[in-house]
C-alpha cells in the first residue's frame, strides 16, 4: 500500500517528518517497507511561467524558442518541442538545478545551437501524468510568474510504502491509514471524506437490481449519473494516482480507483447504456458460463463463483473484474456506478480458481464491509459532480443495507494485566480505543467496548481489544521477567542426546556436516540404478523439476556435494550429513521420517605429510572404520554381512545389523554411480537409521583391573569362504567365560603352507576372570575348547604358533 | 688362592678380591662411558629439522553452522527450563494452517506460498497434505500430546517456494511454546532477552513491535538491538549496514497464543480461559548469519569444506 504524505495530510497531517511518521507506524503495528520519495527534488527551481512569444526554432522543425515569464526581472530563452505550446499560456517551468523524477540535474544547454535556459513541463516528466504529447497548460486563476510550482500541483511527496497485515483492510485506504497516524501520533484527524454526501436514499426506479444470492453478496449499491463528460482528471488527482502506482485514464475511471484508494472500498462504473434492459443480476454462475473481462480474456466460471449480469447475460465476474462489454468509454454519457460488498473467502476461492488477482479482488477477499459501500459511494458522487459535470440522480440502489451492529466486548482490567503483564489505567484504554473510534461504557470490572463497523471482523475478542490498547500504549513499557514455570524443567531426551553423539562421533574422526537439500530430482533413483524405484513424496508444485520429490537418501546429497567439492579442487572429502529421509507409507496420509545418518570419504585417509606424502585412499574398510567409531560411541553392538545394493560395488558392500535387523549399508559406491556424479575416484560411504539404534543402557562397573589378564595369539585355517565374523563368533561363543575379548590383525593366504583356498586369520585373545589371576592351566583349557569349536563348527585348524 | 699356604690365602683373597672389584669397577664404568656415549651419538643422529610441519593426529571435523547454531540456540532455552521437541516436516492443512487460524483466505495458503504434496486436489482440504511452511504445527501436535504447563522449543526443516540471497526453499526455524496459567507478554519480553544476550552478548536489548499473526494475539516482531554499531553508526563513522542506520535488527515474529488456537486443543486442557501463552518462531540461519556475518544464505547450502571449516 503506497501512502503519499501529501495525501495522508489532507486527513491527518503530524508535525513529523516521514521518518518519524513511519517509525511511529511501526512501533503502533503498521509495517514501513520503505519511504519513498516521488517526483522531483530542488523544489525552488520549478515555478509556473507565462509563455510571452514561442517562435520557429531556426534549425528545427518541431522545435519552438520560447520567452517565458518567469517572475525574477529576466524573461527565459526556453526552447520547447511540445507542439501545443502558444504565446499567452501559463505554463509549468523547470530552471537549471531541478533535479527530475529520475535523479537527473537540469542543467543549461544548447538545443540545435539555440540555448536553452530551462524547460516547459509535461505531466509525465513531473511523474504527476502519464501525458508527454503536449506541455501542461495551466488554469491561470490566481497564477503568477514566478510562483512556486509546488504551490499550484503536487510535484513532490514522500511515500510511505506500508505492508499491511491482512487483518486490517480499513487500512488499504488512505483514510484508514490516517486513523491509525491519529491514533498513534494523536496528531488531529479531519472528517471522513464521506462526510459530505450529495446524492439520496431512496428508490432509484428507472432500474431493475436483483440479488439472487445475498449470502455471498450482503450489500450492492449502485447511483446513476447523467450529464456525464469523459475527460482527463484534473492535475492534483492524477497527480494522486501516479504517487500511489496507479496510472491515470479518464475522469470516471479515474475516480472509481481514487476513491477506492482513498476508502479502501473498490467501485466499478458501468456504462447504463451499454447495460442491456437497464436491469442487473447478481446470481451464482452456471457452470461452464463465460464472461469476456477488461483484459482481454474470456474466462470460463462456474456455480461457486457470482457474476453480475444483464438482459443479455454476464457482464463482470463479481469483485474480481468488469466485463468488456459494458465498460465505461469515450463516448459514455450516463453512468452506473456500482459498490458493493462481496463474501471474502468467495472472492478468493474465484480469483484463486481463474488464477486472476485485481486490486478489487485483493481487497474483497479480506472481508470489507457493508458500511464501506456506501462511504465510496457519497466520495464519488462528489467526484463525478465535481469532475465530470455530472447530474446524480434521486435514489440509490441499495440491496442488503449496513451490517449488523459490531460485538460488545468485556474489557477486563484485570484481564490486561493479566495477558501483558503490566496494568494500564482503565482512562488510558478508553482514550486508546476512542481514538480508534471504539464506543465504550463503563462496567464494573473494566469497560464494554464495541469496535467501529469497519473493525466488525477483526475485533470479536477480549484479546483482540487487548492488542489494541498495548500496542497504542506502547510495547516497550511492558517489563521483561521470566514465566514462572511451576516446576517445569528443560532437558534433551534419551534420543536428542544420541543424536548429539553420533553427529559428535563422526565430527571428531574428522567428518565434516554439510546439510543438503531434502528435494531431489525425479532421475536419482536411476543415476543411484535403484530398479524398481522406491515410492517417494512427490510435489505439486514443485520450483524445478530437480526438486519435484523428497529423499529417500541422504546418499544423494553427500554426491552432489562431493561433486561440488571435488570441482572446487577439494582432493580429500570426509563428510556426513544427519536428517529425515521421508518414506511414504500405506497407514496414513503422512510418510515415515526416519532420521538418517550417513558419511562419505574420497581421498586419502589421512592429511598427506612430508613423511607420509601418499597415505592410502579411503575404501571400504575406511568407511567401516568411520561407522564402527560412530557405533562404539554410541555403545551400540553392531555387525555386517554380505550384502548387495544396486549403488555399491558388488565385491565390497555390507548391510549394516543391529540385534540381527538391517539397519543401513556400508560400502564403495559402484563406479557407474560414481561417474554419473563425474567422480572417478573410489568413494567408500555407508548410511545408517539413526531410529533404529536403541538408545543404549547405562552402563555398569566391571572389575578389570584388580587381577591381570592373560593375552596371547591364535593363529586359524580355515576355507576362504567362511567369513572373519564367523570365525570370530565361534571363538567368542568358546571361549566363554574366561574369554574378555578377541579381534582378528592379521589374515595371511599363501596356497604353499596352507593348501588352495584355505586362509589363515591370526587372532588376538584376552582372557581374564573378575575374582583372581588365570593360571596356565585355566588358559589352556580354554584355548582347547576354542581350537575343538572352530574344528569342529568350521573345519578350521589351529596352526602352532 | 686355595693352592697357597692358609697364612698367605686371606692377603692374597682379599688383594684378588680388591683387584676384581676394580676390574669391574672399569669394565662398569667403560661401559657407562660407551653407553653414554653411543647414546650421544644415536641421539645426534636422531637430529631433526624442527621447523619441518608437525605431523598431527587426525584433526576434528566441524558440525554444519545451522546445526551449531541450532544447538546453541537449544541450549539457551533448556537452560531457561523449555524442552525440545520434533514434529513431521510432511504435514497436514490441518495443522499447519487451520488449527493455527489461519483465515480461508490466507495468502500463505496460496500455491506460490506453500509446497504441496502430490495429489492435492483442493488446497483447503484439512487433509491435503503440504511441507510445513513454519515449525509452528508441532505447537498443537505437542498441547494435543500433553496437558499443560507446556515449555518447549522446536527445532527443524521448514519450506517455502522462494530462492534468492534471503530465502531459499528449505531453511530451519526453532519454534518456541510456552503455555502455563500466568504467561505473560512480559514474560515473552523477558524470555527473548535472555535469549538475545546468550547469542549475541551481554549489552543487547530487544524490543517488540505489534504486528499481525493469525496464532497470536497479540502479535509482535522482535528486534535486538544491534551489535554491529552504536545507535546504526559503526565505528568508522558509516551507516551500519547489518542494522541499515536503524540501530534495530529484525529476529523474529511471536505473540500471545490466540484463543482460537487452543480452542482447537481445549479437550485435552488448554481451555483459554484458564491457559494463556507465549509462542515465536525465528529462523535458524538469520541467527546464524547475523552472528557470524554471513552474508548469503545460499552459501550455507553450497557446503563448500572451506565454508565448512571456518566456523
Amino acid at each position: 500500500m503506497r501512502v503519499p504524505l501529501e495525501w495522508l495530510h489532507e486527513y491527518c497531517a503530524p508535525p513529523l517528518d516521514a521518518a518519524a511518521v513511519a517509525e511511529r507506524l511501526a512501533m503502533t503495528g503498521t509495517e514501513v517497507e520503505r519511504i519513498e520519495p516521488h517526483g522531483v527534488t530542488a523544489l525552488e527551481n520549478f515555478v509556473v511561467g507565462k509563455v510571452l512569444a514561442a517562435n520557429k526554432h531556426p534549425n528545427a522543425d518541431r522545435l519552438s524558442v520560447c520567452i517565458v515569464d518567469i517572475g525574477d526581472g529576466d524573461p527565459s530563452q526556453i526552447v520547447c518541442g511540445a507542439p501545443n505550446v502558444a504565446a499567452g499560456q501559463t505554463v509549468a517551468v523547470a530552471k537549471p538545478g531541478a533535479v527530475m523524477p529520475d535523479g537527473s540535474i537540469l542543467k543549461q544547454a544548447k538545443l540545435r545551437g539555440v540555448h536553452s535556459n530551462g524547460m516547459i513541463l509535461a505531466e509525465d516528466e513531473l511523474a504527476i501524468g502519464t501525458e508527454h504529447a503536449g506541455i501542461m497548460v495551466l488554469s491561470e486563476d490566481g497564477l503568477q510568474p514566478g510562483m512556486p510550482l509546488r504551490n499550484v500541483l503536487p510535484i513532490s511527496t514522500d511515500v510511505l510504502v506500508l505492508e499491511i497485515t491482512p487483518n486490517r483492510p480499513d487500512c488499504l485506504g488512505i483514510y484508514g491509514v490516517a486513523r491509525e497516524v491519529h491514533a498513534a501520533t494523536g496528531a488531529a484527524l479531519s472528517p471522513p471524506p464521506w462526510a459530505q454526501a450529495p446524492g439520496s436514499p431512496g428508490d432509484l426506479d428507472e432500474f431493475k437490481l436483483t440479488v439472487e444470492c445475498p449470502d455471498l453478496c450482503p450489500r450492492f449499491t449502485a447511483r446513476i449519473f447523467d450529464d456525464v463528460q469523459i475527460k482527463p482528471s484534473p492535475p492534483w488527482l492524477k497527480a494522486r494516482l501516479m504517487a500511489a502506482g496507479q496510472r491515470p485514464i479518464s475522469n470516471v475511471v479515474d475516480i472509481t480507483n481514487y476513491v477506492m484508494l482513498l476508502t479502501a472500498q473498490p467501485l466499478h462504473a458501468f456504462d447504463l447504456d451499454r447495460i442491456a434492459g437497464a436491469q442487473l443480476t447478481v446470481r451464482r454462475a452456471r457452470q461452464g458460463e463465460q464472461v469476456d473481462t477488461l483484459d482481454g480474456q474470456t474466462r470460463t466460471l462456474d456455480e461457486d463463483m457470482v457474476l453480475i449480469a444483464d438482459a443479455e447475460g454476464p457482464t463482470s465476474i463479481a469483485g474480481v473484474m468488469g466485463g468488456a462489454r459494458s465498460e465505461v468509454q469515450a463516448d459514455t454519457h450516463r453512468v452506473l456506478m456500482e459498490v458493493a460488498n462481496w463474501n471474502g473467502p468467495n472472492i478468493h476461492r474465484t480469483s484463486l480458481k481463474l488464477g486472476l488477482r485485481s486490486e478489487a479482488s485483493t481487497r474483497f477477499e479480506k472481508q470489507l464491509q457493508p458500511e464501506q459501500a456506501l462511504e465510496a459511494q457519497a466520495v464519488a458522487t462528489q467526484l463525478m459532480i465535481e469532475l465530470c459535470d455530472a447530474r446524480v440522480r434521486e435514489g440509490t440502489i441499495d440491496a442488503g443495507g449496513p451490517g449488523p451492529p459490531p460485538k460488545t466486548i468485556r474489557l477486563r482490567d484485570a484481564k490486561i494485566n493479566m495477558l501483558l503483564g503490566a496494568p494500564v489505567p482503565r482512562e488510558r484504554s478508553r482514550e486508546i480505543l476512542e481514538a480508534l473510534e471504539f464506543t465504550t461504557i463503563d462496567a464494573a470490572d473494566g469497560l464494554d467496548v464495541q469496535p467501529p463497523a469497519f473493525r466488525r471482523a477483526d475485533i470479536t475478542r477480549e484479546a483482540d481489544v487487548i492488542e489494541e490498547v498495548a500496542r497504542l500504549d506502547g510495547l516497550d513499557k511492558l517489563p521483561a521477567t521470566l514465566p514462572s514455570r511451576h516446576g517445569a524443567s528443560g532437558r534433551l531426551t534419551a534420543r536428542q542426546r544420541l543424536r548429539r553423539r553420533a553427529a559428535d562421533a563422526l565430527v571428531a574422526q574428522g567428518l565434516h556436516e554439510i546439510v543438503g537439500w531434502s528435494f531431489v530430482g525425479p532421475e536419482l533413483p536411476q543415476r543411484l540404478r535403484l530398479n524398481p524405484e522406491p515410492p517417494a513424496v512427490e510435489l505439486e508444485n514443485p520450483m524445478s523439476i530437480e526438486q519435484s520429490r523428497l529423499r529417500t537418501t541422504l546418499l544423494g546429497s553427500l554426491l552432489d556435494l562431493a561433486r561440488h567439492n571435488l570441482a572446487h579442487g577439494t582432493g580429500t572429502l570426509r563428510l556426513f550429513e544427519a536428517g529425515a529421509v521421508y518414506l511414504p507409507t500405506a497407514e496414513g496420509p503422512l510418510p515415515r521420517e526416519p532420521h538418517h545418518i550417513a558419511a562419505l570419504l574420497i581421498g586419502p585417509v589421512r592429511p598427506a605429510t612430508w613423511r607420509d606424502p601418499a597415505p592410502g585412499a579411503a575404501d571400504f574398510f575406511a568407511a567401516k572404520g568411520v561407522l564402527q567409531g560412530l557405533l562404539d560411541a554410541l555403545r551400540t553392538p553392531w555387525d555386517v554381512q554380505v550384502a548387495a545394493e544396486p549403488f555399491l560395488h558388488p565385491g565390497r558392500a555390507a548391510r549394516i545389523l543391529i540385534e540381527g535387523s538391517a539397519v543401513g549399508w556400508l560400502g564403495e559406491i559402484h563406479p557407474l554411480v560414481a561417474a554419473a556424479w563425474e567422480i572417478g575416484q573410489t568413494v567408500a560411504a555407508f548410511e545408517l537409521d539413526l531410529d533404529a539404534v536403541a538408545v543404549p543402557p547405562t552402563p555398569l562397573y566391571e572389575d578389570v583391573t584388580s587381577f591381570p589378564e592373560v593375552r596371547e595369539d591364535l593363529a586359524v585355517v580355515v576355507p576362504d569362504t567362511v567369513a572373519a565374523a564367523q570365525v570370530l563368533e565361534v571363538v567368542r561363543k568358546s571361549g566363554a567365560p574366561l574369554l574378555a575379548s578377541a579381534e582378528v590383525f592379521d589374515v595371511y593366504r599363501n596356497p604353499d603352507s596352507l593348501g588352495e583356498g584355505n586362509v589363515s586369520l591370526a587372532v588376538r585373545l584376552v582372557y581374564r576372570a573378575p575374582d583372581r589371576t588365570l593360571t596356565d592351566d585355566e588358559v589352556a583349557a580354554q584355548r582347547g575348547a576354542i581350537a575343538a569349536a572352530l574344528a569342529g563348527e568350521l573345519g578350521g585348524r589351529v596352526r602352532a604358533s | 688362592v686355595a693352592e697357597l699356604p692358609p697364612e698367605q690365602r686371606g692377603a692374597v683373597g682379599r688383594a684378588a678380591n680388591e683387584a676384581r672389584r676394580e676390574l669391574e669397577q672399569a669394565i662398569e664404568q667403560r661401559e657407562q662411558e660407551l653407553s653414554a656415549h653411543e647414546l650421544q651419538a644415536r641421539l645426534a643422529e636422531d637430529r631433526v629439522d624442527v621447523t619441518l610441519p608437525a605431523d598431527p593426529l587426525p584433526q576434528n571435523g566441524r558440525l554444519h553452522l545451522i546445526t551449531q547454531t541450532r544447538r546453541e540456540i537449544e541450549d539457551v532455552f533448556i537452560g531457561l527450563g523449555f524442552n525440545v521437541a520434533e514434529g513431521p516436516e510432511v504435514e497436514t492443512v490441518y495443522y499447519n494452517f487451520d488449527a493455527l487460524n489461519h483465515a480461508r483466505t490466507h495468502p500463505a495458503r496460496l500455491l506460490t506460498d506453500t509446497f504441496y504434496v502430490k495429489p492435492t486436489e483442493d488446497i483447503l482440504d484439512p487433509n491435503a497434505v503440504l511441507l510445513r511452511v513454519h515449525t509452528s504445527p508441532m505447537q498443537v501436535r505437542a498441547m494435543e500430546g500433553e496437558p499443560p504447563p507446556m515449555y518447549i522449543i522446536v527445532p527443524g526443516r521448514v519450506y517455502r517456494p522462494d530462492s534468492d540471497a534471503t530465502h531459499t526453499p528449505q531453511f530451519h526455524q526453532i519454534e518456541g511454546l510456552a503455555v502455563d496459567t500466568d504467561i505473560t507478554l512480559g514474560d515473552l519480553q523477558g524470555t527473548l532477552l535472555a535469549f538475545a544476550r546468550a547469542i549475541f552478548g551481554e549489552e543487547r536489548e530487544v524490543r517488540m513491535r505489534p504486528h499481525f499473526f493469525p496464532f497470536t494475539e497479540p502479535s509482535v516482531e522482535v528486534d535486538v538491538s544491534c551489535f554491529n554499531c552504536n545507535q546504526g553508526i559503526t565505528a568508522d563513522g558509516r551507516r551500519c549496514p547489518l542494522c541499515k542506520g536503524t540501530a534495530w535488527i529484525e529476529i523474529l515474529g511471536a505473540g500471545m497464543v490466540d484463543p482460537n488456537v487452543f480452542e482447537y486443543v481445549r479437550e485435552y486442557g488448554y481451555d483459554a480461559e484458564k491457559v494463556q501463552g507465549f509462542a515465536f518462531g525465528m529462523g535458524i540461519e538469520r541467527i546464524a548469519m547475523l552472528k557470524h556475518g554471513v552474508p548469503d544464505l545460499r552459501v550455507l547450502y553450497d557446503n563448500d569444506v572451506r565454508f565448512l571449516e571456518q566456523f
